[in-house]
């Protein structure tokens, strides 16, 4: 196991090419190209403000803002969700490299995870140019936390996409549970709501993984205050990582039969 | 300094027969750690059965077997793309597999960028690929293609770039998986040249083909492996051999198969069909162009066909210029003073070859009673490879026929050289002294 991790390194060149290639060839032929990674978040946007800040306005009036704050936390989960989506079934979709090439398979979902990072980080701007319109600033000094927080989510997401990804090959329903799974997810998680609203289910929320990622992004990046989250969020970074090195030996027992199974 | 390249040893291989999964329960799988449970005999099947085999370094190796021999398996364990089941396989050095050619291609971006990740997923940096860029596009003969997506390529195109990118990832041991069917003459050339380049250069090749010239010609050991099992090992043209004779020996196996049956579905053997005259007559008319089958009136009947070779051995499978003996045992219930045999020799595809009958050849039939047998011995058989056919006949010299044998009997011709059309005329070569070849490998 632990040697396999050393040859993971050795291939981040690969997970380089690999990224720049997925990302290169998503918009290749299409006439707006890059431009759509800044277009399908603003259209979220657009579409989550309209409903719960015009449409069922009385509930979201105590975040002002809202476009922001929903922005705030939308921005990560988006990523977190099609990296979750696409990762589990990454091993299957590239089934023709596991049995024809030989290369480490879990190069596959940690790809899926990078190139949707890269859109994510994409979609910072825009939610920049929204902090400046409606004069949101962030406390400068919280800033590196945003750093910390972005690697939890990449530790905790690339724990679940080894683990999910590798089950799938042989459970292939997991594909289809992921995704219902998630939507139930984003709804469970404070990101079109605030945690603060509803305290009689602090404990529910307190056990959902991701309220803790959201809640550290809006802290950072909407509320005013000290970040009094971090020790949750360093919590969370702790258990990702224990979690992850777990994913990754199950991931390893199961490695000699991708090329079998898929 | 170690000099094996590739090692393989008592390996097993057993894949699951049935895409279905056959999950452990939970505990199971707790106890045991395995998520997948063991499987019963008859929902495996055994790709390999315990093969050993060693490479020397510098060594070229030519793996021969029928398709479904466990050939390609042993390719993938080498490469370590599959694990073994039971045994241990251990390979010396950077491997690289033209199993999959261009596996990893994506189709949307262009050559030049597929060129650059195809080398890295093949361990090259991109340094090292910058550097033989050039080279490599050469190679595949696409400098002009090279900026254009890959899925606007020509399959030929697709393949002779995979197949330049892997060839120039300079590996130690290279395991070539019978891809050098995909360019024209011209790239299949370079290819061997390429080959023959890594030999010199003391590289280990394990090469998978069905191409039994390129094996005896190419390599310097070779391994027989059929139905997952080592059958033989060590000279290529002595493997190669041992291997033809049992394909060869299977195909007469086939051959007297099918040559039972068709004799079988005209009316069973031995049993001429009594058919009229008239009926008769008009299958006689369109003669060459009735497919197979048998007639007759039954006055004579051909009750066996036997092919032999010069030894007396019944067989089905001849090789260029050796003697063959058609056998036919005749057998007239009453005395028939009017008869002539014939036979008709036809090429797997109806065209005619040679056909000749006593009639013909001015033999006066005499007298024919009881049981005979006739023998007619070709003392050379020149043709070339191939499957031919064979009419046999009896009939009266006027034409009705007492037995006809349509197309029912039927041969093969093997030969090592690869020469075109149907007949071989004895020949050979005589060239002046301005013209030399070099010596046979």
């Amino acid at each position: 196991m632990w040697h396999n991790l050393g040859q993971l390194l050795r291939y981040r060149g690969l997970i380089q090419s690999l990224v720049a290639r997925d990302l290169k060839a998503r918009y290749r032929g299409s006439m707006l190209g890059f431009f759509w990674s800044f277009v399908n978040p603003l259209m979220l946007l657009l579409i989550y403000s309209f409903v719960f800040a015009t449409l069922l306005e009385n509930r979201t009036q105590g975040i002002q803002p809202y476009a922001v704050f929903m922005f705030t936390g939308l921005l990560p989960w988006t990523w977190f969700q099609s990296s979750m989506n696409e990762a589990t079934g990454s091993l299957i979709s590239g089934g023709n490299l596991i049995k024809k090439v030989l290369f480490p398979a879990e190069v596959l979902p940690i790809v899926t995870i990078c190139s949707n990072m890269a859109h994510f980080l994409l979609g910072l701007p825009i939610l920049a140019i929204f902090m400046i319109y409606y004069g949101v600033t962030p406390d400068w000094i919280e800033l590196p936390w945003f750093l910390v927080a972005l690697v939890v989510q990449f530790i905790f997401t690339a724990a679940l996409a080894l683990l999910l990804s590798a089950l799938s090959v042989h459970f292939r329903d997991v594909k289809d549970l992921v995704s219902n799974l998630l939507t139930f997810w984003f709804f469970t998680t404070p990101i079109i709501y605030s945690y603060q609203q509803y305290p009689e289910y602090k404990n529910y929320f307190d056990l959902n993984p991701f309220t803790h990622l959201a809640i550290s992004y809006q802290e950072i990046l909407f509320f005013d205050g000290p970040f009094g989250h971090k020790w949750w969020l360093l919590a969370l970074g702790g258990a990702s990582i224990i979690l992850f090195f777990a994913a990754y030996w199950i991931f390893d027992r199961l490695r000699d039969s991708f090329s079998e199974a898929v | 300094m170690n000099s094996t390249a590739i090692t393989l040893d008592h390996v097993s291989k057993i894949y699951r027969r049935y895409g279905g999964r056959q999950f452990s329960t939970l505990k199971s799988a707790l106890l045991s750690g395995d998520l997948v449970r063991k499987l019963r005999p008859e929902e495996t099947f055994q790709a390999l059965k315990d093969v050993s085999f060693t490479v020397p370094k510098g060594c070229t190796y030519g793996v021969v077997g029928r398709n479904g021999s466990g050939k390609s398996t042993a390719l993938k364990l080498v490469a370590g793309i599959t694990k073994p089941t039971i045994g241990t396989v251990h390979v010396e050095g950077r491997i690289s597999a033209l199993i999959e050619l261009g596996a990893g291609f994506h189709p949307e971006i262009s050559g030049r960028e597929n060129v650059f990740i195809n080398g890295i997923m093949l361990g090259l940096t991109k340094k090292e690929i910058t550097r033989r860029f050039d080279e490599i596009v050469e190679f595949a003969e696409l400098t002009e293609f090279i900026d254009a997506p890959v899925k606007t390529y020509s399959s030929g195109m697709y393949m002779r770039l995979g197949f330049a990118v892997a060839i120039h990832v300079d590996p130690d041991v290279l395991l070539v998986d019978e891809v050098l069917a995909v360019g024209d003459e011209g790239f299949t050339h370079k290819c061997l040249d390429k080959f023959g380049e890594f030999k010199r250069r003391g590289k280990t090749i394990l090469l998978v083909t069905h191409s039994l010239g390129l094996v005896e010609r190419f390599c310097d050991e070779a391994v027989w492996l059929d139905a997952g099992e080592k059958k033989a090992e060590g000279d290529p043209t002595r493997v190669v051999g041992t291997y033809v004779t049992d394909v060869a020996r299977q195909e007469e196996r086939f051959l007297a198969a099918s040559d039972e049956k068709a004799k079988h579905d005209a009316g069973g053997a031995g049993q001429a069909t009594p058919a009229g005259p008239v009926e008769a007559e008009s299958h006689f008319g369109d003669m060459n162009q009735a497919g197979e089958g048998r007639w007759g009136s039954g006055g004579v009947e051909i009750a066996s066909v036997d092919f032999q070779d010069a030894n007396g051995q019944s067989t089905h499978v001849f090789h260029t210029g050796e003697q063959m003996r058609v056998i036919l045992g005749v057998k007239a219930a009453a005395p028939v003073r009017d008869f002539v045999f014939g036979i008709g020799l036809f090429t797997a595809d109806g065209a005619m070859v040679y056909g000749t009958n006593t009639d013909i050849e001015e033999l006066e039939s005499d007298r024919l009673e009881g049981e005979a047998t006739v023998t007619l011995t070709v003392d050379s058989l020149d043709l070339v490879e191939g499957t031919y056919k064979l009419d046999v006949a009896v009939h009266k010299r006027d034409g009705a026929p007492y037995d006809y044998h349509r197309l029912l009997h039927t041969f093969r011709v093997k030969s090592r050289i690869k020469d075109g059309g149907i007949y071989r005329p004895k020949h050979h070569w005589d060239f002046s002294t301005a013209i030399r070849f070099k010596p046979p490998k």
